[in-house]
């Protein structure tokens, strides 16, 4: 084992220790920031895969991926508009209806605006120095932003409170107080990865994604159609991303313009911790900073989590670059 | 003589390609010495002198990054965190802030010595965030930079006990000199000598000032770049493994890019300190770093009269064309007779706002199209065109193969 | 050419170095002697380990284990530009030069090495730097009449016609004033004409007292310029000596031609 990887799982170790401890001594308040952060978490887990899967197969940074999240879910806020009888009280029969219509449009729309910004902004650049479609990309972040800005200013936009809440649909555990909507985002994102995970695996395209990015070249002699394939995987990401978007909506029921912004960078760091290009990676780094976003919140301060979540990101950059479950991306 | 006329035609064409350099060098130092005198004559007040030393400040600073992303080729999206460092540095150590701190005693160094404290400091930053993480492959280093470029302010902000957090370090020193010399140029009558000159905000004073720093900065970068350094550092970004194989240390000679890049971002964040009065952590954000980027490759990264004129070129763009959108916008649609989209209406913000609003989106925008339709900049060196129409070339094969393919 | 030289150091020293990744065994406890001032081929089938033992004596791969001995000095895991300093120069098997610089920058960066300018000198271009960096572009110029390209100079390395591509990364790592020299298939591609001229640079850069140690194909090259040979197959030493006697060795023939031979 190399010292940065044994600073690695130093420094992990330490972690779960302290918080071990915390666990300890006040149980009930640790498992109630548990169950924050793990729905926190699946979030990021969601957002993660689509950097992850895209950098596992052009090797690119895809900036604007965290505001086709925040597109997400600004469309969901205006596609729930248009329902009438939603309420945000009870949960009625239009409620569902609207939920049922507001995810697979949320998600398919983002799809479209991914393989959009794929083909017009990054294909043409695809072989150009490594600089050019960074910067590409960051500026479809500020385009995408700048929509948002548009659309919405510097205020917050509120996103109906449609899934079911109030008496009948949480309970309390020990202490805990746990909702429905805790219990629904974890469930809903964890029903996405397995869907994934069965497409990965499983199908034709996801069997050409994976070989795509192995070996690029090796895949084109073998008679994939590269530019399909790499399309096709910005569409997924984004079918992730804005179901992650609309489920962050339902759950704080607040964003703005520039949510994309650090939810990005979290959901990259997440991606960076499990193994850049590792898809099981990725979901489990989203967990686990999602969780220690949490904790830092609680045990460090809020305003110093920022400041952790980065240091995670250059500590894993620096001592383990491989991340946590390794990486799949080829060495040059 | 073959030799002689080898060594003859070798001058010529450093001969031409100087030429142009300095055919350029010398425009700029022309409109840069007749730019007080003349807006001042023009429009009877400093307010373009001030907006030129405003964008002096970001053409040393892409004359700075130039180094660590045009001549060593590494990507760093955390620019502006040493800028940061450099006008804290300064901030600190020359207003009353540490008096409300816990050291309870404020420190009034002088501009002069500060410049070049807040340089190595920002340096020394640069040496420890690029030691551990130089031998990472170019994304990752691109990451770290970034997260390094978000973690500075924050923590600059988050420590408001020694910064002041929020409400900004302001009423910085100013500095001064025993001596300085006033004259038409800066809108006076006479030619005068000035005794214990103090700054104080005088706009002319602060241009003359940035202007001196950028030819010094200038010409020291210049002679790094034909030096053995600098030949390394292209190496490095040509084919870091064959440079390693010609006996370049590279994990040394990246740091000491990163590390002077970092100089320069320092040395022009104590600048700033003082022309702006106030330093808050609001100044430093990522688009600060991202703006600089995109001035080094607009200007055709590596080219260093390139990147100059790249940076008053967005500079301009951003803080004149862009920013008067607004009230352009408003007086257009007032001629057109669609005067009425000036006015809010329910969910129509009104014509101004909106514009105000698009000014992001617009970047954005700028941005992708940029890379897409002239990623070589506006002067690029040779090496850049033949990189770029290398890439357009391999991306026409590809297509080709594809189209075979399927 | 002439038999083994008696008495004469060796330069370099190989015992049983190895290099694995992970289950491939690329190079198999090989043991050699390169006397000073010699030309030494190492041959054999492709795949047998032959790159993979220069990356291990340059300092590219870190050797599984085994030892490196140069000019009396233990090299083992040395980094690559540690490994140049010494006095250890290399060409590449697929031509790495630095595209887009001009041939004699190419060739001044040879001479980074050599030079002594600190970061301060070149940032205030003191006078020593000045006169240093004249000298050095002369030193250039110099090698690159020596391998035939000089009126190449001002050319971008990347628009060389291939050949002269080759000699341009000849003249860039005796720019950095090695005692050995590594040429990695120097004649691959070559027309006859200029393998012929090959050897004759060859000829000539051993007068100036450097070792050369090349890897190659072309059996008529290797014979025409070696004074010992080694053969390698599948990563293992299976032959070594003049080269009459290898070119005669059975296990050679059977290495190239297989078994049923």
């Amino acid at each position: 084992m190399s010292v940065g990887d044994f600073g690695f799982f130093v420094i992990c170790l330490t972690a779960i220790v302290l918080l071990a401890a915390q666990a300890v001594v006040h149980p009930s308040e640790f498992a109630q920031i548990l169950v924050f952060g793990l729905a926190d978490g699946a979030i990021y887990a969601l957002v993660a895969l689509g950097y992850t899967m895209v950098y596992g197969i052009i090797e690119l940074i895809n900036f604007a991926h965290g505001d086709v999240f925040t597109l997400g879910a600004y469309v969901a806020a205006a596609v729930m508009g248009f329902f009438a009888g939603t309420s945000e009280d009870t949960f009625s029969v239009s409620n569902l209806v609207a939920l049922l219509v507001t995810f697979p449009a949320a998600m398919l729309l983002m799809g479209a605006v991914n393989i959009t910004i794929e083909r017009v902004a990054y294909r043409p650049l695809r072989n150009a120095p490594r600089l050019a479609p960074l910067i590409t990309a960051i500026g479809m972040s500020f385009l995408l932003e700048g929509i948002m800005f548009v659309w919405s200013g510097p205020f917050t936009v509120h996103v109906p409170d449609l899934l079911p809440h109030g008496p009948g649909f949480n309970t309390t555990i020990g202490g805990v107080f746990i909702e429905f909507k805790d219990v629904f985002v974890v469930v809903a994102a964890a029903i996405l990865v397995s869907l994934l995970a069965v497409f990965i695996n499983r199908s034709k395209l996801g069997k050409a994604m994976r070989a795509t990015a192995q070996d690029r070249d090796a895949s084109q002699l073998m008679g994939i159609n590269i530019n399909r394939t790499i399309a096709a995987t910005f569409f997924i990401g984004a079918l992730l991303a804005g179901a992650g978007g609309v489920i962050w909506g339902l759950y704080f029921n607040a964003i703005t313009y520039n949510l994309g912004f650090r939810t990005g960078l979290v959901a990259f760091t997440s991606a960076v911790f499990g193994g850049i290009g590792n898809i099981p990676g990725a979901a489990l780094g989203g967990m686990v900073i999602g969780l220690t976003a949490a904790f830092s919140d609680a045990y460090i301060g809020s305003k110093w989590t920022q400041v952790v979540i980065f240091g995670i990101l250059i500590g894993v950059l620096v001592f383990r670059p491989t991340g946590l479950l390794g990486m799949r991306v080829p060495e040059k | 003589m073959p030799a002689a006329r080898s060594l003859w035609s070798r001058l010529h064409l450093r001969e031409r390609i100087r030429d142009r350099d300095t055919a350029v060098y010398g425009v700029l130092l022309i409109v840069a010495l007749l730019w007080p005198m003349a807006t001042i004559f023009a429009t009877g007040d400093t307010f373009l002198t001030s907006q030129a030393a405003h964008a002096g400040t970001w053409v040393l600073l892409a004359v700075g990054l130039n180094v660590v992303v045009g001549f060593a080729g590494l990507l760093d999206l955390g620019y502006a965190a040493f800028f940061a460092i450099g006008a804290y540095s300064y901030a600190l150590f020359a207003s009353f802030q540490l008096a409300s701190s816990p050291l309870h005693h404020a420190y009034h160094l002088p501009f002069w010595l500060m410049l070049f404290v807040g340089m190595f400091v920002a340096a020394a930053f640069g040496a420890i965030l690029g030691f551990p993480t130089l031998r990472l492959r170019g994304d990752y280093l691109a990451i770290v930079t970034l997260g390094f470029g978000e973690i500075v302010p924050q923590l600059f902000l988050n420590l408001d006990q020694w910064t002041g957090g929020i409400n900004a370090i302001g009423s910085i020193d100013q500095p001064s000199l025993p001596a300085w010399i006033t004259g038409p140029w800066a809108g006076a009558n006479d030619i005068a000598i000035v005794r214990d000159f103090n700054f104080s905000f005088d706009p002319v004073a602060y241009y003359v000032l940035i202007v001196i720093l950028i030819i010094g900065a200038v010409i020291l970068v210049n002679n790094l770049h034909r030096s053995r350094l600098g030949r390394a550092w292209m190496a490095i970004r040509e084919d870091e493994v064959a440079a390693a194989a010609m006996g370049i240390n590279t994990v040394t000679t990246k740091l000491l890019a990163f590390a002077i890049g970092a100089s320069f971002s320092g040395f022009a964040g104590a600048y700033y300190g003082a022309s702006f009065g106030l330093v808050s952590p609001d100044s430093f954000l990522f688009v600060v770093s991202v703006t600089v980027l995109v001035m080094v490759v607009l200007g055709g990264m590596g080219n260093i009269a390139g990147v100059i004129i790249g940076a008053i070129a967005i500079y301009f763009l951003l803080n004149s064309v862009l920013s008067s959108l607004p009230a352009n916008l408003q007086s257009l649609s007032n001629a057109i007779g669609l005067g009425w989209l000036n006015n809010s209406n329910g969910a129509w913000p009104g014509l101004s706002e909106l514009a105000q609003r698009l000014q992001f989106l617009l970047y954005g925008l700028i941005l992708v199209l940029m890379m897409l339709l002239r990623p070589q900049g506006i002067f690029p060196s040779r090496i850049r065109e033949q990189e770029l129409k290398h890439a357009v070339v391999t991306e026409e094969e590809t297509v080709v193969e594809q189209a075979h393919a399927s | 050419m002439s038999e083994a030289p008696a008495g004469r150091d060796s330069i370099l020293e190989l015992t049983e170095l190895t290099k694995r990744f992970g289950g491939l065994l690329a190079v198999d406890s090989v043991s050699l002697q390169i006397k000073r001032g010699e030309v030494f081929a190492l041959i054999g089938p492709n795949g047998a380990g032959k790159t993979t033992l220069f990356n291990s004596v340059t300092g590219m791969f870190r050797p599984t284990s085994g030892r490196v001995v140069f000019d009396g000095r233990v090299i083992t895991g040395s980094k690559p530009h540690e490994v140049a300093r010494l006095g250890i120069a290399r060409t590449f098997q697929n031509i790495r030069l630095f595209d887009f610089m001009t041939a004699v920058d190419n060739v001044k960066v040879g001479r980074h090495v050599r030079m002594k300018a600190k970061v301060w000198d070149s940032l205030f271009k003191l006078p020593r730097e000045r006169h240093e960096e004249e000298r050095v572009t002369e030193e250039a110029m110099e090698l690159l009449r020596f391998v035939g390209i000089a009126r190449f100079a001002n050319h971008y390395a990347r628009n060389l016609p291939y050949g002269q591509q080759r000699r341009l990364e000849i003249a860039r790592a005796l720019a950095t004033e090695p005692k050995l020299l590594l040429l990695d298939e120097p004649a691959a591609g070559f027309t006859p004409q200029e393998k012929v001229e090959l050897m004759e640079l060859v000829r000539k850069i051993l007068t100036r007292g450097i070792t050369v140690f090349l890897i190659e194909h072309d059996m008529k090259l290797v014979m025409g310029i070696s004074e010992r040979i080694v053969v390698l197959d599948h990563g293992e030493k299976i032959a070594e000596g003049p080269p009459e006697e290898v070119r005669k060795d059975r296990r050679v023939i059977e290495a190239y031609l297989g078994k049923s031979a």
